[in-house]
C-alpha cells in the first residue's frame, strides 16, 4: 500500500454515513475501489461526491460501459472519478438491465461527461436522460446497431 | 437556394465547414463553424472519420496480441500506449516488473514524449506560418525515431513493451546513441525558442488566444499540458507514480495564463524535463539484468530456455497459441502520455482475451474544450486553438 494514498475506505465510509442506500456493493480489486450505486441514487451520490468539500471528486476521468450479455443486469456503466485534492480515484458503477438501459446524465455535474456519454450511447446503446445532445459521435449518424455490444459481431453484419 | 440551419438562430450568419480534409486539422477532424463575419459564434467538432473499432478488436485478441492495437491508437506516442496497456494487464495479473525493464520503459516513454512534443511544436508552428521550425523539429524527431528503430526494429509501431517487461534485450551500445541525441537536444530547443518565444508574430497569434480557466479545464476533463497551462499541477507521473517514476527527480511544469502561449511554454519546458529524466534513467539502467518478470505460463521463456527445457517449450507453445488466462476483475491504469492522462480500463472475465478494453483518450477529451477555446474569437484563432490542444485523430476516434 502506497503511504501517500489516503485510506480508500474513508470515502466509502463517508458515502455510507451520508446515505446507506446509495451504496449497494463495494468491490476492492488490486487496490482499486468500486462502489456500486443503484440507478436511482446515482445523481445524488455523484453530486455529493463532486461537491462535498472533504471529498471533492471534481475531475471525471472517464465513463465506460461494459456489456455482460447474456447475463442480467446486462450493462455496467463505470464512472472513473478523481479527486485532485485527495489525490485519490474512485469508480462508481451502475448496473442496468438489458431491456431498459437508461441512466440519468451526469453532464450537469461534470460537463466533460457530454462526449463520454455520447460515446456510450453510440457504441453500447445506453441512453442518458437529460443529456443535451445525445447523438452518435464516432459512428455515422445513420448507423444501425451498437457495435460494442457483445451480440454484435467484430466484423459487423455482412 | 438551400439554407443551412444555424445553431444560434441569428440572421446573417454563415456556416462554414472546416475539414475533414484540411491541412491544419491534423488529420480528419471536421469543425462546423458558425460565423458572424470573421467572428466564430459556434464551433462544433465532428469526429469519427478515423474510427476503426480498436477497442472492439482488442476483445477478439489475446492479451499479448492486443498490444499491437495500442500502437495504432496514438501513433505519435506508441510507446506510451504500449506502456499503459501493459501496466493495466500487469496490474490484473499482479506482476512485478524487474527494475531494469522499468527504467528502460521510463527512458523510452520520455523519448516518446520528446518526439511527440517535437511533432506538435513543428506542426503548430507551421499552422501559424512559421515554416522553418517544422523542418528543425522533424530533423531531431527523426533521430529519436532511429533510436526506436534500433531498439525495437520499428520506427513507429514499436510494440516493444510486452506484458511482463520488454520484448528484447536492447542492442549493444544503444545508450550511446540515446546519449548523443539527448546531448544535442538542449541546444536545438534553444534554437526553436529563439525562433518563437520572442517572435512578435508568434506572440500575436498565441498570447491571449484560446484561454481556458483552471475551473473550466477541470470541469471539462482536460489533462496534460491543457490542464497545466491553466495552472493546475496535475501530472499522473507525480500523482500516481508508475514504473518507478517516484525515483526520478523532475518538476511538473505549469503556467497560469491558460492561453495558447502558456501551453507552448509548458510543452517546451516539458521537453527539457524529459531530457532530465532520460539522463537519470541512463544512469540508473543496469548494464545487465532481467528484462522480463518471471511468471511461467504468462511471460514467454527466453529463447535458450525454450530450446533447452521441456517446460519452456510447452509454455512457449501455449502462450503463443492460446494465450494466458488472467484473474477476473477490472482495473483502471492511467499514465501521463504526451497529451495528458491516458487511461486503460481493462475488464477481465478470466479468459485469455480481454473482456472489454476502454481507452481514456486524452485528445478525445481535450478536443471537447475546443468550442470553449475559440467561440467569440476570430476564425484565424481556430487554427491556433486546434493546434494547441495537440490532438491525434487516431486517438480521438480509435
Amino acid at each position: 500500500v502506497d503511504s501517500k494514498q489516503p485510506d480508500k475506505s474513508l470515502v466509502v465510509h463517508q458515502l455510507k454515513a451520508w446515505d446507506e442506500n446509495a451504496v449497494s456493493e463495494v468491490i476492492v480489486f488490486r487496490g482499486e475501489t468500486t462502489v456500486v450505486v443503484p440507478r436511482e441514487h446515482l445523481m445524488r451520490a455523484a453530486a455529493y461526491l463532486a461537491s462535498d468539500p472533504s471529498l471533492h471528486f471534481s475531475f471525471l476521468s472517464d465513463i465506460s460501459a461494459v456489456d455482460r450479455f447474456p447475463l442480467e443486469p446486462r450493462f455496467e456503466v463505470n464512472y472513473h472519478l478523481l479527486s485532485l485534492d485527495r489525490n485519490e480515484r474512485l469508480r462508481l458503477k451502475v448496473r442496468l438491465g438489458g431491456s431498459d438501459p437508461v441512466v440519468h446524465s451526469v453532464t450537469e455535474i461534470w460537463p466533460t461527461a457530454n462526449w463520454h456519454e455520447r460515446e456510450c450511447f453510440d457504441l453500447m446503446g445506453i441512453r442518458f436522460e437529460g443529456h443535451p445532445d445525445l447523438t452518435r459521435i464516432l459512428m455515422p449518424d445513420d448507423w444501425e446497431g451498437y457495435p460494442h455490444r457483445k451480440d454484435y459481431p467484430v466484423e459487423g453484419y455482412r | 437556394m438551400t439554407t443551412i440551419e444555424t445553431v444560434t438562430g441569428q440572421e446573417n450568419t454563415m456556416v462554414l465547414n472546416m475539414g475533414p480534409q484540411h491541412p491544419s486539422t491534423h488529420g480528419v477532424l471536421r469543425v462546423v463553424l458558425e460565423l458572424d463575419g470573421e467572428i466564430v459564434l459556434k464551433a462544433r467538432p465532428v469526429i469519427g472519420y478515423l474510427h476503426t473499432g480498436i477497442e472492439k478488436n482488442m476483445e477478439a485478441k489475446t492479451y499479448s496480441q492486443a498490444i499491437t492495437m495500442t500502437d495504432r491508437i496514438d501513433y505519435l506516442a506508441p510507446l506510451s500506449n504500449n506502456l499503459c496497456y501493459c501496466l493495466a494487464v500487469e496490474k490484473i495479473l499482479g506482476l512485478d516488473i524487474p527494475k531494469r525493464a522499468q527504467y528502460i520503459r521510463v527512458l523510452l516513454t520520455e523519448m516518446t514524449r520528446i518526439a511527440s512534443h517535437l511533432v506538435w511544436l513543428g506542426t503548430h508552428a507551421i499552422d501559424l506560418g512559421a515554416m522553418s521550425v517544422f523542418l528543425y523539429t522533424f530533423r531531431e524527431r527523426e533521430e529519436i525515431m532511429k533510436i526506436f528503430e534500433y531498439v525495437s526494429g520499428q520506427r513507429m509501431m514499436t510494440s516493444y513493451f510486452r506484458i511482463g517487461g520488454i520484448a528484447l534485450e536492447p542492442p549493444p551500445r544503444w545508450l550511446d546513441r540515446v546519449r548523443s541525441v539527448i546531448d544535442s537536444l538542449p541546444a536545438h530547443i534553444d534554437e526553436y525558442e529563439g525562433l518563437l518565444t520572442n517572435n512578435k508574430i508568434w506572440l500575436a497569434r498565441t498570447k491571449g488566444v484560446g484561454i481556458i480557466s483552471a475551473e473550466d479545464a477541470i470541469a471539462w476533463g482536460a489533462s496534460g499540458p491543457m490542464l497545466r497551462g491553466s495552472g493546475v499541477a496535475y501530472d499522473v507521473r507525480k500523482a500516481f507514480p508508475y514504473s518507478s517514476y517516484e525515483e526520478f527527480d523532475f518538476n511538473v511544469q505549469t503556467q497560469t495564463a491558460g492561453d495558447c502561449f502558456a501551453r507552448y511554454q509548458v510543452r517546451v519546458a516539458e521537453i527539457r524535463e524529459s531530457i532530465k529524466i532520460v539522463r537519470q534513467a541512463m544512469e540508473k539502467v543496469p548494464a545487465e539484468g532481467p528484462i522480463k518478470a518471471v511468471m511461467p505460463g504468462v511471460v514467454p521463456p527466453s529463447r535458450e530456455e525454450m530450446k533447452a527445457s521441456i517446460e519452456g517449450l510447452i509454455y512457449h507453445f501455449k502462450i503463443y497459441t492460446e494465450g494466458f488466462a488472467t484473474p477476473p476483475g477490472e482495473v483502471y491504469q492511467a499514465i501521463e502520455s504526451p497529451r495528458g492522462e491516458l487511461g486503460f480500463f481493462v475488464v477481465s472475465d478470466g479468459s485469455t482475451n480481454p473482456y472489454r478494453v476502454k481507452v481514456r483518450a486524452p485528445s478525445f477529451i481535450n478536443l471537447q474544450t475546443l468550442p470553449k477555446l475559440c467561440e467569440g474569437r476570430l476564425i484565424a484563432d481556430v487554427v491556433a486553438c486546434i493546434g494547441t490542444t495537440d490532438i491525434v485523430l487516431g486517438e480521438v476516434d480509435r
